[in-house]
């Protein structure tokens, strides 16, 4: 198993969280990971992005120019990176945020609305983790069950805010399923 | 120990404190201040203490001054900042005190930007401040040998009575990885200095001082460090990759640029081409027994690094003509990928030597 996983969205959006996630998740599994944030100084309000990679074996570079998969929480990241995702890849978008759907006719698409759906249940901030939810079923890369453990270790400070989490995980979860794929390549 | 999922930046802190670090004296600045940060919270928790001094040039004579007194000290920067520094790192040097310095390479010069760059090479390992001296300089490509290799550096340090420098650029920093530290060392088991200025009561004073203005003693003190600075070739570490039985192409590249290396070597050999990695992890000294050996298992050669050319002059002076030695490099922050390392390998082995 080999994959890239682009996260983009707006500052503030909570990509970098969801990235540490499955890396966190991808760790417990026993896999080779990395996590690379974007850390120019455009990350609170701009867009912002990280790149996670899942191995098995150890892993090269931490960037990625081609990855497997592209999870996008605006417009502006759906944009700049549609086109690098390789053939046969995934694309988790934003329908709340983003008006169109990527353009790409030889990839897996996964249409969230994600902060609706966060709405619904509260608190517009887990939108991330909705997306998260639907990557996680659609790509099969990481564990659910590691995912959650992850989060209730990453909320251990703020518990108020695991339920609600792991509602928003299994919301996005239910979506991604009707998408499953294989992303993993290599 | 359970490997925890660290960024590079708080991993170098933390194994500063399981190297029985207990003292930082820095200044902020992009792309570290991860360390720093990490440094204030933690250090006060182990009976450690913290100062963000004035300025880079205060905090490299505060190095200067608790270096002296026996203890094991820290510091981290960024290039226009380790600049500042450079007056503190030679009277370190001309003093004979170990402190470990991390730089989180950014692209200069000037203030240039905060993104990733290999442009200090020249000032780290050619020593970087005025006057006739080196620092040991260590370069870590993934997070987990940033944090061994801080532990080392305190080792090092102590061992030769000199700065050691560990060089990474904001994708080591940034990034996270899983890691683990491998050894905790109590500052209370550290061996005595007995070179120190720790109170002289019932025993002769001891001076740290880089004045000499006696031409005999200085030529002397110069020559007794350079003659430490050679000894120092005994802790010479590189890692070989791909390379037995030779290649078409070895890539001498170090910290980041060899992880993006690794990769290009995988998608070459999809390709039928060999491209083996030379990746010296001690830049000064620099293992050049090895490289020479590697190179010479190779039809050419191809140093890559995130500057316009710094290490390749080391490279070619080792190499001495036995083997074509080409360069690529990409500056300011933009860092080449792996697909670029495959197409400049492969111009290498088209064109006849």
């Amino acid at each position: 198993m080999y994959s890239e996983i682009v996260l983009a969205g707006f500052g503030g959006q909570g990509v970098l969280l969801i990235g540490k996630l499955m890396a966190y998740a991808g760790m417990k599994a026993g896999h080779e990971v990395t996590w690379l944030p974007s850390y120019g100084p455009e990350m609170r309000g701009g867009t912002c992005n990280c790149t996670v990679v899942l191995s098995d074996k150890p892993i090269g570079s931490p960037i990625s120019k081609r990855p497997h998969a592209l999870i996008v929480l605006n417009l502006p990241s759906l944009d700049k990176f549609e086109d690098t995702v390789r053939p046969g890849g995934i694309i988790v978008v934003n329908t709340s945020l983003i008006n169109r759907l990527p353009r790409r006719t030889d990839l897996t698409v996964v249409p969230v609305p994600a902060n609706e759906i966060a709405l619904e249940l509260g608190n517009a901030r887990a939108a991330n983790m909705v997306a998260l939810g639907a990557f996680i079923a659609a790509s099969g890369l990481v564990d659910r069950a590691n995912v959650g453990e992850v989060l209730k270790e990453s909320f251990a400070a703020r518990p108020k805010l695991v339920a609600i989490n792991e509602e928003a995980l299994r919301r996005g979860f239910e979506i991604g399923q009707a998408h499953t794929t294989a992303v993993a390549a290599g | 120990m359970a490997k925890k999922l660290m960024k590079g930046c708080e991993a170098i802190g933390e194994a500063a404190i399981h190297a029985g670090c207990r003292l930082f004296f820095g200044y902020p600045i992009t792309p570290q201040n991860e360390i720093p940060e990490y440094m204030s919270a933690r250090l006060p928790q182990v009976g450690g203490m913290f100062v963000q001094a004035e300025s880079e040039v205060a905090a490299s004579n505060m190095l200067y001054g608790a270096s002296g007194a026996g203890c094991r000290v820290f510091t981290s920067s960024s290039s226009p900042g380790i600049s500042l520094m450079m007056e503190g790192v030679s009277y370190m040097a001309g003093a004979e005190l170990p402190v470990v310095i991390v730089n989180i390479m950014r692209g200069g010069p000037g203030l240039g930007g905060i993104l990733p760059s290999q442009s200090d090479y020249f000032q780290a390992t050619k020593g970087g401040g005025h006057g006739d001296y080196r620092v040991l300089v260590l370069a870590p490509s993934t997070v987990q040998e940033a944090a061994d290799l801080v532990i080392d550096a305190f080792d090092l340090a102590d061992k030769y009575r000199n700065p050691v420098m560990v060089v990474g650029d904001g994708l080591i920093g940034q990034m996270m990885e899983p890691v683990e530290f491998k050894k905790t060392i109590k500052p209370e088991e550290l061996a005595e200095k007995p070179w120190a200025t720790t109170g002289c009561a019932g025993r002769e004073r001891n001076v740290i001082n880089s004045l000499y203005l006696d031409p005999e003693q200085l030529e002397k003190h110069n020559w007794d460090l350079y003659a430490k600075y050679q000894s120092m070739a005994a802790e010479v570490r590189h890692e070989d990759y791909n390379t037995e039985g030779g290649c078409d192409v070895l890539i001498v590249a170090y910290g980041t640029v060899a992880r993006i290396a690794k990769t290009a070597i995988d998608q070459a050999r999809e390709k039928g081409l060999k491209i083996g990695l030379f990746r010296p992890i001690t830049l000064y000294p620099y293992p050049a027994e090895a490289l020479a050996k590697a190179a010479l298992g190779a039809k050419a050669v191809l140093v890559a690094e995130l500057s316009t050319g710094q290490m390749v002059e080391d490279v070619r002076a080792i190499v001495a003509g036995r083997r074509p030695v080409a360069f690529h490099g990409r500056v300011g922050g933009m860092v080449m990928g792996p697909d670029d390392l495959v197409a400049e390998a492969e111009k290498l082995v088209a064109v006849p030597a």
